[in-house]
């Protein structure tokens, strides 16, 4: 395989997020990413940028914050407790309109949980997670060269949009090795950042707050970012849809159970079940409508995740109660296996 | 005929919110004068907290950021890293610098980031109408010790300076008071040389400012005066704390 490199889902985003021009890295150790901390400490300084090893989630994704607001594009990564941490604060930044990128390589909770993948942080991703009318761009990679590819993604929609990005991975994305395209340097968006605080230089100050304190301030400007997230689901939406045209059972799954139902779709197919799947690569915005299209046609739709049930209401709401839903889930780092997949298919027919 | 004093070319000509006999004005145009003075108005930027100045952007003719809650530290230590040659101050209460934010100003100063903070001692929280501060001193009553500060049940006032003094990244520290001019000279030459010491690049470097808050005190301005000079000045000692310059 020549021009193939094999790594590991971690490293390849770390290896991307350098690649897309990131200038400060801020993290924290936790189990399942710690190989995108230790990447990040080691290639960071060698190009002469930002590597800080902070005290806690608070701080990093804090620094991540001032560095946004210098002008640079910068990241951090975490797993789920971690990303509870941050939630303050990016609720200030979605407030502050400023970009950056935020890997969450999700492992099991409530709680400290386990270190297992799972995609029970959905809810938080996609949802708000901290305080305030805000959404982010979540946006789910499924394989390891999407952790590259989405990650070029994410730098340049954060810019585009002025918005926080969310990449919503797992344990087991982040941990799986799997070979994928060299890592090279890409031409990406570049955006003017005439509001960063680059020290006030034959203009006026620049000032980045989320505070709005007089009289329809605060609703005037929530207006404003509800426009801001009205465009970007107009504009930005990603999904993959296989075997959907004629399908009559629609599969409903992203990240890594995406890849299991790929497996049970042959099948199906191979026992002349007329099955189709649809993968948002988008969390937010919700492919809301190819959901829709896939509902009016379909017997049924069945969502999958490692989760007791987050996705599927998204789901439920875009059929607009055109088909039923189904769920099937495994929570706690257990993973749907393809037979239990069939085998609930099957019941349902 | 030369115009002898007025408004610093850092600070914005409007009126501000503060309280009247509220320390947070004249600290204001204590660092705005600093500002001027070493002419870096064009390349300094100024983190503020949450707490009553909250709007010291409004006030201050230059680059701003608003912090969350406590964060201040961090966010300043992103705005340094990214452009090391630019003047980046934190400017903080007690609440703020002290209690939510314990664990970023210590690792700020721990890994010696290069910055300066201006923190604000007032003995409250003012922002949110009087309650405990971390510097509180014993038997003083707020909202939330109506019957004074009981160590017992409340601990103990937090001294920051000497807190840090062991911080090798921590490379001066001073604590100083607005109560009068003579103090407020003191406290500019500490200010300023913090600020210089941030643009010879040695380090983290904080001043400390005993500051009177009349409203949350229940006191006129004067007596609110008093009261620092009476309460604060006895367990809150003057003068660089730390000079490793
Ligand atoms: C996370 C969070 N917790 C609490 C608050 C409420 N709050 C706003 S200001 C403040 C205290 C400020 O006191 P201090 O730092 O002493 O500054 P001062 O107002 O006295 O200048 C608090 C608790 C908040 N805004 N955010």
């Amino acid at each position: 395989m020549k021009n193939k490199i094999l790594i590991s889902g971690n490293e390849a985003l770390a290896e991307a997020s350098i690649q897309a021009g990131c200038k400060a890295y801020f993290g924290y150790p936790i189990t399942p990413q710690n190989e995108i901390t230790a990447y990040m400490s080691r290639q960071m300084p060698e190009k002469n940028r930002v590597f800080i090893q902070a005290e806690s989630e608070l701080a990093a994704i804090n620094m991540v914050l001032g560095a946004s607001a210098a002008g640079v594009r910068t990241m951090t990564t975490s797993s789920s407790p971690g990303i509870s941490l941050m939630q303050e604060a990016i609720s200030y930044m979605a407030g502050d309109e400023l970009p950056c990128v935020i890997a969450n390589i999700a492992r099991g909770g409530p709680g400290l949980g386990n270190i297992a993948g799972s995609q029970s942080d959905y809810f938080q991703s996609v949802k708000g997670g901290g305080h305030g009318d805000y959404n982010l761009i979540v946006i789910a990679p499924s394989t390891v060269q999407e952790m590259i590819d989405l990650t070029f993604t994410a730098f340049d929609v954060a810019d585009k949009y002025r918005t926080p990005v969310i990449i919503l991975a797992d344990g087991y994305l982040g941990q799986m090795m799997e070979p994928t395209t060299i890592i090279e340097k890409k031409e990406t968006l570049h955006v003017t950042k005439d509001w960063a605080l680059t020290g006030a230089k034959n203009r006026t100050p620049n000032a980045i707050h989320s505070m709005y304190l007089g009289d329809g301030a605060l609703e005037a400007h929530n207006e404003k970012l509800q426009r801001k997230f009205q465009k970007i689901k107009k504009e930005f939406c990603l999904v993959e849809e296989i075997s959907t045209n004629d399908a009559e059972i629609i599969l409903v799954a992203y990240g890594t159970v995406a890849r299991i139902c790929k497996s049970v779709l042959r099948k199906l197919r191979a026992k002349n079940i007329k099955a189709g799947l649809i993968r948002p690569i988008t969390l937010w915005p919700f492919p809301e409508q190819a959901i829709k299209k896939a509902a009016s046609k379909a017997k049924f739709l069945l969502t999958i995740e490692m989760s007791t049930g987050q996705m599927v209401e998204d789901v439920r709401l875009a059929t607009e109660g055109k088909a039923p839903v189904y769920f099937y889930g495994r929570t706690g780092g257990g993973v749907p296996k393809e037979e239990e997949i069939i085998s609930i298919i099957e019941s349902k027919l | 005929m030369e115009k002898k004093f007025g408004l610093p070319k850092t600070m914005k000509d409007v009126v501000t919110h503060y309280c009247p006999g509220c320390g947070h004005g004249v600290i204001h145009r204590i660092v705005a004068e600093v500002i001027d003075e070493l002419n870096i108005r064009e390349i300094t930027i100024g983190i503020a907290p949450v707490g009553c100045a909250v709007l010291a952007y409004d006030y201050l003719n230059i680059d701003m950021a608003e912090a969350p809650h406590g964060r201040t530290p961090a966010v300043a230590t992103g705005i340094k890293r990214v452009q090391p040659n630019k003047i980046v101050f934190t400017y903080q209460g007690d609440g703020d610098l002290a209690a939510i934010g314990t664990g970023e100003i210590v690792h700020t100063a721990a890994r010696g980031e290069n910055i300066t903070t201006i923190f604000v001692n007032n003995a409250v929280y003012g922002m949110t109408g009087g309650q405990m501060a971390p510097t509180t001193l014993i038997k003083q009553k707020t909202q939330t010790t109506p019957f004074g500060r009981d160590p017992k049940s409340a601990g103990f006032p937090l001294r920051v300076p000497e807190m840090l003094k062991s911080i090798e990244g921590a490379v001066y520290l001073a604590r100083e008071t607005v109560i009068s001019p003579k103090n407020i000279i003191r406290l500019k030459k500490y200010i300023k040389k913090a600020f210089v010491l941030q643009m010879e690049k040695a380090g983290f470097s904080l001043v400390e400012v005993l500051s009177p808050c009349p409203t949350n005190l229940r006191l006129s301005s004067i007596k609110s005066y008093d009261w620092v000079r009476e309460n604060m000045l006895l367990y809150y000692p003057l003068g660089e704390i730390k000079d490793d310059s």
